[in-house]
């Protein structure tokens, strides 16, 4: 399928790509690009996938009833469905609710932790709690998610008032792409913050997607 | 808000009309014109406090509600704060001289592992704002660090703030190890985070869960006076 634009996917997400009926992929924008490269890696032809706005990541009390509505909208159609959430700022809340609606989900407290791979971020937390994350669709959507939202491009006197606590910003990088590394470290030096790369790839969640049958 | 601010002579305008204007330079950001105000009143015997009450406190008011209303958003907050806290600063000092009223003492800090502070920033201002004494113990706090300021200080009420869903359950650890060592029933514990719930604070033993500055200013004076209420009845 054509992949919509990042503008689409954080606005909008995407509609249910293809109907195999078997198990849908209930999933965050942000992360649709990485799933279908996944599927398409791995013929893995029984996932159908549609995604919420992406841009729910800025708004994470809205996460769980926009998932909510999903399941609902969609359990009719398909045997088993999963949400490719982490918790992603709910404060256990979409834990709760898939548990409810019994379907599962992605492991892990955000997708920062499952790229990485959840158990080596935990281990890592106690150096690395003062890092400001970004992945590969973070870093095209600088603007949308951090720039513009906390309007450092009306109020760049507010720089310091979000970041002065954090001393580096960690690109992830699922892809190995030079511009797109390029792009990240002009985010680190916007926001004031150390630069750092980590070739991460697609981490847990192809183990997550890789399980479902 | 005001857009011919530039034609406005603060020193000009009488208190009926100097502390609205500061009500709408408070909502528009604008630290200098704050701290020009408050000098302004202080220079026209106005007591510090009242100052505080009704010029800073009240503007910030319409800010908090307009914030939890939709109508404004966190940056606009921020600007807004940012002013507050130039008129603070003047105000600060004096309010210590002249005895203003003190409602109560706040221990507040971000918890082990997080260093998002904005919130506890503005609850800490606006505790201030309200004639609590606020301690700040500022980032990443250890469950030692709360409770070796909570004694230093004597403090009444104990505030936690955490963003993320990986550090708020060290809420539980401050709360569980106030309890082993008896002291649970000697502070009040409030809650407070993006991520974080009534249910969660009630969860941990929490007295209660602030969604907003404005409620835990709230919550806090609830709380303080039914404390020394029970004390006066005992």
């Amino acid at each position: 399928m054509n992949l919509p634009s990042d503008d689409m996917l954080t606005t909008q997400g995407l509609l249910l790509d293809h109907t195999s009926g078997k198990v849908l992929l209930i999933g965050c924008g942000a992360l649709a690009r990485e799933i279908l490269d996944l599927k398409a890696a791995n013929n893995w032809s029984h996932l159908d996938l549609v995604c919420l706005p992406a841009i729910l990541h800025n708004h994470p009390e809205r996460i769980t009833p926009a998932v909510r509505a999903a399941i609902e909208k969609h359990r009719s159609t398909y045997a088993r469905i999963f949400v490719v959430y982490a918790d992603c700022g709910t404060g256990g809340q979409l834990e709760a609710l898939c548990h409810d609606m019994g379907v599962d989900m992605v492991a892990g407290p955000h997708c920062y932790s499952f790229f990485e791979g959840n158990e080596k971020f935990a281990a890592n937390s106690e150096s690395d709690f003062s890092a400001f994350y970004l992945t590969d669709f973070l870093v095209r959507q600088f603007d949308a998610f951090v720039w513009k939202p906390l309007g450092l491009d009306r109020h760049p006197q507010l720089r310091e008032m979000y970041f002065g606590n954090y001393t580096k910003l960690v690109y992830q990088a699922q892809t190995d792409d030079p511009a797109l590394t390029a792009t990240a470290r002009d985010c680190a030096a916007r926001l004031g913050l150390a630069f750092e790369r980590r070739l991460t790839g697609y981490g847990d969640l192809k183990a997550s997607l890789a399980a479902l049958r | 808000m005001s857009e011919d601010q530039d034609d406005i002579i603060l020193s000009e305008l009488d208190d009926d009309e100097l502390v609205p204007q500061m009500f709408d330079d408070l909502y528009d950001g604008l630290r200098e014109e704050i701290e020009e105000g408050v000098t302004i009143l202080l220079g026209r015997g106005w007591t510090p406090y009242d100052v505080l009450t009704k010029a800073l406190v009240g503007g910030m008011t319409i800010v908090g509600n307009d914030f939890r209303d939709g109508i404004l958003f966190v940056p606009e907050v921020l600007l807004a704060a940012n002013a507050m806290k130039g008129g603070m600063a003047i105000l600060k000092p004096l309010l210590a001289e002249t005895g203003a009223p003190r409602v109560g003492k706040m221990v507040i800090g971000t918890v082990k592992g997080d260093i998002h502070d904005i919130g506890k920033n503005l609850v800490g201002m606006m505790m201030e704002g309200a004639g609590f004494e606020v301690v700040d113990l500022g980032i990443n706090n250890s469950v030692d660090a709360y409770l070796d300021a909570l004694a230093a200080e004597d403090a009444d009420i104990l505030g936690m703030s955490a963003l993320l869903t990986t550090t708020m359950p060290y809420m539980k650890v401050v709360i569980d190890t106030l309890i082993e060592k008896g002291l649970r029933e000697d502070y009040i514990v409030l809650v407070g985070g993006a991520p974080l719930n009534e249910e969660f604070g009630k969860a941990i033993g929490a007295d209660a869960y602030c969604r907003d500055a404005a409620v835990a200013v709230e919550t806090a004076k609830t709380f303080v006076a039914r404390k020394h209420n029970s004390g006066a009845q005992a």
